[in-house]
């Protein structure tokens, strides 16, 4: 039987960067909060401090930041028509685990996705009839504009102290900055890194070709800062262990450099660790949530926490996962296209162009998650679709982010893998190559998404979720057209050798290799009940005092990297649950 | 954890192939430690050491399958000199080895296709346990001898053989599978071997068929792992490579495009090359 605490006002689902947002403006409203965290908890120091986060193997190859597969995890298959297994152990995504989540080990990478990225379905129409779009792609608009968001990118961007050059402020173009960026009502709170080598020699050679470099944009502090909760951040090292890792220098944007230390001093707020939550529990007419049930890893017992709003902030499949087991929203069913929970799951879709310069020292560990220069010239807004034959894009970079040895050295193709030759060809390599990266668009299907899994069960007897993915030839089609803009930047670079990267016809999910962390979509925003989860606010249609963070919002993976999208539905959200949800708890929409 | 085998017998010819390469024997005695070489303590002998994990037959294996996937010719250090058998006892010994965090529970299915991932009912310490005896075995069959008395050219061949987890003398269907490239995206990863469709019969079965690619990634891992997991002994496989283990700040040199890092690396305990 369950124990039962006494009733909160909000409970929070995960202490990540949604969840310590959430935390950090609904706590404004004077409600009692408690963050419900099911990893342990996690602090700048000790948890992060040099040197022993400078650990690739514990880190890096063995996943000290992530949560274990025996904790929890999903099965996976490729079609209907295959049997779903265990992702046993992590390799394709990499999701995180304790308190600040992903926002622990994450690049950094902070993007605003484009102004007809959030209204993709309308814009395809709009442009090229709706008859370009294949028959089993489900894209579909958000119902919220850039506009509406604008402010909230904004507010996500100077808390988390982003580095960049802004392209366009308010309509004014800007010399340096993305021209194809949508109009932002100021620049960001700090200028761009410094770059590396690699960066710059891409950039003079786009700029050669008439195209438009400009420094990626990231939450790797340029300089000192001080955002609005009095949170500092100190400039950026270059250590070269970003991704995967704590940051040993207070200089990546986290929950913990950013907002925690001021959440905490809240009194209004509480958070437990090792506190998995296992349900949402519904009221017997199903429309609105009377609480969670949680897992107290200290206690051995199963608790049941009351609350009047449950704010789900667990990583994007977790949210979904947990609404299938809570019975929010009716699932989806490939078959007949209908039901909302677990719909329109999307990937992203990445290829890249390897260099070998003989000649060129480039120091490869010296990096940060995002230092690199860009190109949106070959983004969704400056493709012609039904020219091109597919739907989509991809923001181009050369960066250098680590030079970690056991991660993978790149080798001129035909060395062998092991051997006299690979020794050779390590010892002549490492330090002289670079890569230019597609980082795209992928699209929403019919039969890929998020259900409950019919044979598996986690360790506390739930059903483990299971993913149905694989690659679609418009994905393929459009990672292949940026495969042939990259190869003329590439060669005008005159390496002395190259080999590219991506997807061909035909290609499998593999879930294997390392591709991405931004598993995105199952609980789709939107303005039509039957075929979003959650509405313009990210609340549950179907219950209203349930709202759903995170990048399980995409109706379709936008061409960027997620977590800026994620950080202004986040503060988004929390306006529209202060200033409309709170006075008057109802459905919104 | 056992002993079962007198380790003089098993030992012989194995020291005698890793002692061809000079340097490696200079490492292996002791007696060539490297400039600044760090008064700690010498480590005992890599033929002295006591393994934690592998019976002495495995040991013997293990040493001399990581003196061919990193042989000690040539420029830079070897598995041995690095050692790597070291390295990979230990992580066999712990956690990794136990499969610690990952998910494990059946139904198993190890001939699903291998890009749905690892799914193998046996950690990596049993499939290294049970794989190791099944490819002496093919050793003694095709070869006549253990894979540690084979010449490094017979070695290499069934190191191939493992690879492709194909018998070369079995049967002569010719294989129909795919080979997909496999992508990694943009900052690449190393080069997977070669992709031959394949013929015959598999060396290992199903549930060891991620042998090789154990033995090859623990391999890499303790060439450049940080020392204190016992392999990159005095850091040589960062040394070798250029690489700057735990340094980890770099502010002056971002913008020294093109100019030579002057530092050498660092451990995590502090200790430099």
């Amino acid at each position: 039987m369950a124990r039962q605490d006494p009733k909160k006002d909000v409970v929070i689902v995960g202490l990540g960067w949604t969840g310590s947002i959430l935390g950090m403006e609904l706590s404004k409203e004077g409600v009692e909060i408690l963050a419900l965290e099911r990893g342990e908890d996690r602090k700048t120091v000790p948890d992060f401090a040099y040197p022993n986060m400078i650990d690739e193997l514990k880190y890096g190859i063995r996943y000290g930041t992530m949560q274990k597969p025996k904790n929890s995890t999903v099965t996976i298959r490729r079609t209907l028509d295959e049997t779903a297994l265990p992702y046993r152990h992590l390799g394709s995504f990499l999701p995180g685990d304790g308190v600040g989540g992903a926002g622990v080990h994450w690049n950094g990478h902070t993007w605003r996705p484009m102004e007809n990225e959030f209204r993709l379905r309308s814009y395809v129409e709009e442009n090229w009839g709706a008859e370009i779009i294949p028959e089993d792609m489900q894209i579909q608009d958000w119902g919220v504009t850039y506009e509406e968001l604008e402010p909230h990118f904004d507010r996500f961007e100077w808390m988390a102290g982003i580095s960049g050059q802004a392209g366009n402020v308010n309509g004014e173009m800007i010399e340096g900055g993305n021209p194809f960026e949508a109009p932002r009502s100021r620049g960001y709170p700090l200028p761009p890194l410094q770059q590396t080598a690699d960066a710059e020699m891409f950039a003079e050679a786009a700029r050669a070709m008439g195209l438009h470099p400009f420094p990626r944009p990231g939450a790797n502090a340029s300089e000192a800062y001080r955002n609005e909760y009095g949170m500092q951040l100190g400039p950026c090292n270059f250590c070269g262990f970003c991704e995967r890792y704590g940051c040993i220098n207070y200089s990546k944007g986290s929950p913990q450099t950013c907002v925690l230390d001021a959440l905490k001093r809240k009194p209004n707020f509480q958070y437990k660790t090792n506190s998995e939550v296992l349900r949402v529990t519904l009221a017997d007419d199903g429309k609105t949530a009377t609480g969670v049930i949680y897992w107290d890893e200290e206690a051995g017992e199963e608790v049941f926490q009351p609350a009047d709003i449950v704010i789900l902030g667990a990583y994007s499949l977790h949210n979904v996962h947990l609404m299938l087991l809570s019975g929010i929203g009716q699932p989806y069913d490939p078959a007949t296209g209908e039901g909302v929970t677990g719909r329109n799951y999307a990937y992203q879709m990445n290829g890249g162009t390897s260099m070998f310069f003989k000649d060129v020292d480039f120091n490869p560990f010296i990096g940060s998650g995002t230092v690199g220069m860009s190109i949106d010239d070959y983004a969704i807004n400056q493709i012609d679709f039904g020219a091109e034959g597919f739907i989509g894009g991809s923001y181009i970079t050369a960066g250098r982010a680590n030079g970690q040895p056991i991660r993978g050295i790149a080798l001129p193709s035909g060395t062998p893998g092991w051997g006299a030759e690979w020794k050779q060809g390590i010892g002549e390599w490492y330090g002289h190559s670079m890569s230019i990266g597609s980082h795209g668009s992928n699209m929403s299907y019919r039969d890929v998404y998020l259900d409950l899994d019919p044979t598996y069960t986690d360790k506390h007897g739930r059903p483990m979720m299971r993913m149905t993915f694989n690659w679609k030839d418009n994905d393929i089609r459009m990672t292949q057209f940026m495969k042939s803009k990259i190869e003329p930047v590439a060669e005008s670079m005159n390496p002395d050798l190259m080999q590219s990267s991506y997807k061909g016809d035909g290609a499998m999910y593999d879930v294997r290799p390392y591709q991405t962390t931004h598993n995105v979509g199952g609980a789709p925003m939107g303005a039509d009940p039957s075929t979003s989860a959650i509405n313009r606010y990210l609340q549950s249609w179907d219950v209203h005092n349930v709202f759903v963070m995170g990048a399980s919002a995409f109706p379709q993976n936008i061409q960027y990297n997620p977590t800026g999208a994620v950080g202004a539905l986040a503060y988004w959200a929390a306006e529209a649950i202060r200033k409309d949800y709170m006075p008057n708890p109802r459905p919104l929409v | 954890m056992s002993s079962d085998v007198p380790s003089t017998r098993d030992f012989r010819p194995t020291r005698r192939g890793f002692l061809q390469g000079g340097a490696a024997g200079a490492a292996l005695t002791g007696l060539a430690a490297r400039a600044r070489a760090q008064d700690a303590a010498e480590p005992v002998p890599l033929d002295q050491y006591e393994p934690q994990f592998f019976t002495a037959a495995e040991y013997a294996f293990v040493l001399a399958a990581t003196a061919r996937l990193i042989p000690s010719e040539g420029d830079g250090p070897g598995a041995i000199e690095t050692r790597v058998p070291v390295y990979i006892d230990l992580q066999l010994g712990g956690d990794f080895g136990q499969a610690a965090d990952w998910y494990m529970e059946g139904p198993f299915q190890p001939d699903a296709d291998p890009l749905l991932g690892y799914q193998s009912p046996l950690t990596p310490a049993e499939v290294y346990r049970q794989a190791i005896p099944v490819v002496e075995e093919f050793c003694q069959n095709r070869m006549g001898a253990g894979f540690a008395d084979l010449s490094p050219e017979d070695q290499d061949s069934v190191i191939k053989a493992l690879e492709q987890n194909k018998d070369p003398l079995s049967g002569s269907d010719s294989g129909a599978e795919d080979t997909e490239v496999v992508e990694s995206g943009a900052g690449g990863g190393a080069s997977g071997g070669s992709a031959e469709p394949a013929t015959s019969q598999p060396i290992l079965s199903a549930e060891l068929r991620d042998f090789f690619s154990l033995l090859l990634q623990n391999t890499k891992e303790g060439f450049f792992a940080d020392p204190m997991y016992g392999g990159n002994y005095q850091m040589q496989g960062w040394t070798y490579i250029g690489f700057t283990g735990a340094r980890a700040s770099f502010k002056e040199w971002v913008d020294k495009h093109d100019v030579p890092y002057p530092l050498g690396p660092v451990s995590i305990s502090g200790e430099r090359a």
